[in-house]
């Protein structure tokens, strides 16, 4: 018996190893749950190596852009690039704001809305696998991070947490086949679930043939999914064709337009209204109000209306709406949900925006064209939409 | 002691001589490899092609000539790749288990210190290692992915050739006599 198992001692070990990682998948597959410990032991073995090459690495760069070629010049580019995404994310939370005043709803928004707080990161790594999409960053459950978390950048939606670790988290990406979210277009009115292909592209199942969508509508999360708050940017819609049972639709993830090197951990999500806009970046041309239009000459305002301050349309129109809360002696941002808005329907005539039909406006009030609808800009100009 | 040959064969048992590494070596380089795996395609996305876990543990059974640390080795890598993956531990584990194993095997039997007969072996456990992966994962997890071997063919000759010249700088760190 010894000498046989010493003979073939090479091969028992062989099937001993391989026997046993069999029953370790087959546990995994059969009862849907991961041997967390061996993960976690993997990334902490790993993740302190990483954070340091990648230290050494962004000292290396950062040492010979700021103290050879540029001097300090990077560090303001940074402060300014930082600058920039969050006044994006703060424009778009105020064009939301201004667009759900034009529906009478400002008040309860403004007294519920709060931006969601977020927790930035820097990407130190990228998972392994054939096809999953995933990457590591360096927070983790030390720093607040909890699994199923979203994930975002300024540009959209990145992803979600899938596994939190002390000093690292796991981020499944919008484009792994596992990962799953419930989106929206601008006026709420498609409804669809977002999913990764392990491509560039993700895809959109469960819209209806009867649903209007066309390329370049804009998609947004709809909160549905309980991970990414709504009015969260997901992308646009690339293309769409008939399908049984569903419309085919492909996606073009916004989120990860700019590389994967800093990201946003939401720790608190707030919803967001969704803009009416897009928030594409392409300027258009909007021609001059024709002659006589009482709507694209606001500098003729009527008697007893208070004048129109300067700016765009949205800035005339928010005056207008705080005008009357001031008058009513109201204080926006302040008060209960279901507590008693300010009247609106007492707008001065000449101050109503346009297509509005309170019991001060004339019905002769002649209406904006429609393609701006009230939020834009002065007639004549370019407009950034 | 000279490293390099010409002949493809061994002639006898005792010309299969072990070759030994430092313990920081066996364990610095296979972790190493995993970094580079982690780290490096997230700013070079060209060198995403690379297994370098996969040629480490070719090159330490290879030379290392034992089939049980063969097996150790090519588990222990396995499993550490698949706990930094998405994938259920044990599909890269199984997979490497094998190389390490089928390496160190022919190890005993060819000439491994030969520049050609080391780039072909790189080449065919890299192919292996693709084809195995392919069929674990139809068989275990029922993942219906292509079928690929135009892909493999090319992922492996990549692998082979940066095998080769890896291999030839790991020499370096062999203990000598």
């Amino acid at each position: 018996m010894e000498s046989f198992l010493n003979r073939y001692r090479n091969i028992t070990i062989l099937l001993l190893v391989i026997f046993a990682q069999l029953v370790l998948l087959a546990f995994q597959v059969k009862n849907d749950q991961d041997v967390r410990f061996i993960r976690v032991w993997t990334v902490t073995a790993v993740s302190p190596l990483a954070r340091i090459v990648e230290g050494l690495r962004g000292s290396g760069i950062g040492f010979v852009r700021n103290y050879i070629q540029l001097h300090d010049a990077d560090a303001q580019n940074r402060k300014l690039q930082a600058e920039v995404d969050r006044l994006r994310i703060e424009n778009i939370f105020l064009k939301n704001e201004l667009n759900t005043a034009e529906r009478a709803k400002a008040l309860q928004i403004f007294q519920q809305h709060t931006p969601s707080k977020t927790l930035a990161a820097s990407v130190i790594s990228t998972g392994l696998g054939t096809s999953r999409k995933v990457i590591y960053v360096d927070r983790g459950t030390v720093a607040g991070v909890m699994r199923g978390m979203a994930v975002v950048t300024p540009d959209g939606i990145l992803g979600k947490v899938e596994a939190a670790y002390p000093t690292a988290s796991e981020v499944l990406l919008v484009t792994d086949p596992e990962f799953a979210a419930g989106v929206m277009t601008a006026d709420a009115l498609v409804h669809g679930t977002l999913h990764g292909q392990g491509s560039p592209v993700c895809k959109v199942d469960y819209i209806g043939l009867e649903d209007k969508l066309a390329p370049g509508d804009q998609l947004y999360t709809s909160g549905d999914d309980r991970i990414f708050p709504r009015g969260f940017p997901v992308g646009a819609v690339k293309s769409v064709s008939p399908g049984q049972p569903f419309k085919d639709v492909t996606v073009e993830p916004s989120g990860p337009a700019r590389g994967l090197e800093d990201v946003l951990i939401i720790l608190e999500g707030v919803h967001q209204e969704i803009p009416t806009a897009p928030t594409s970046t392409e300027p258009v041309y909007v021609a001059p109000a024709p002659p006589g239009n009482a709507t694209g000459t606001p500098a003729t305002p009527g008697p007893g209306a208070p004048a129109a301050p300067p700016g765009t349309e949205a800035d005339r129109l928010r005056s207008v709406y705080k005008a009357v809360g001031d008058e009513q002696q109201h204080t926006f941002g302040e008060g209960l949900p279901g507590s008693k808005p300010p009247d609106f329907t007492k707008i001065p005539v000449s101050g109503a925006p346009p297509g509005f039909k309170g019991t001060g406006a004339p019905a002769a009030a002649p209406s904006a064209p429609s393609a701006q609808k009230g939020t834009g800009p002065p007639a004549g100009g370019p407009l950034r939409q | 002691m000279s490293y390099s040959g010409s002949r493809m064969l061994l002639s006898s048992q005792r010309e299969s001589q072990v070759t030994k590494f430092r313990v920081w070596v066996m364990l610095a380089v296979p972790l190493t490899a995993l970094l580079f795996q982690v780290y490096v395609p997230l700013f070079f996305r060209f060198l995403a092609f690379l297994d370098m876990p996969l040629l480490v543990v070719v090159y330490l059974a290879l030379m290392r000539r034992s089939p049980v640390a063969g097996v150790l080795l090519g588990s222990i890598v396995g499993l550490a790749q698949d706990s930094l993956s998405k994938n259920p531990l044990g599909m890269f584990g199984i997979t490497k288990t094998l190389v390490g194993y089928f390496a160190a095997s022919v190890g005993m039997k060819l000439n491994v210190d030969n520049v050609l007969m080391r780039f072909l072996l790189a080449f065919f456990f890299c192919v292996f290692h693709q084809a195995f992966y392919w069929v674990m994962e139809r068989a275990l997890l029922r993942h219906l992915s292509q079928f690929e071997i135009q892909t493999w063919l090319v992922y492996g000759l990549l692998n082979a050739v940066v095998g080769a010249a890896l291999f030839h700088l790991l020499d370096k760190l062999r203990v000598t006599a």
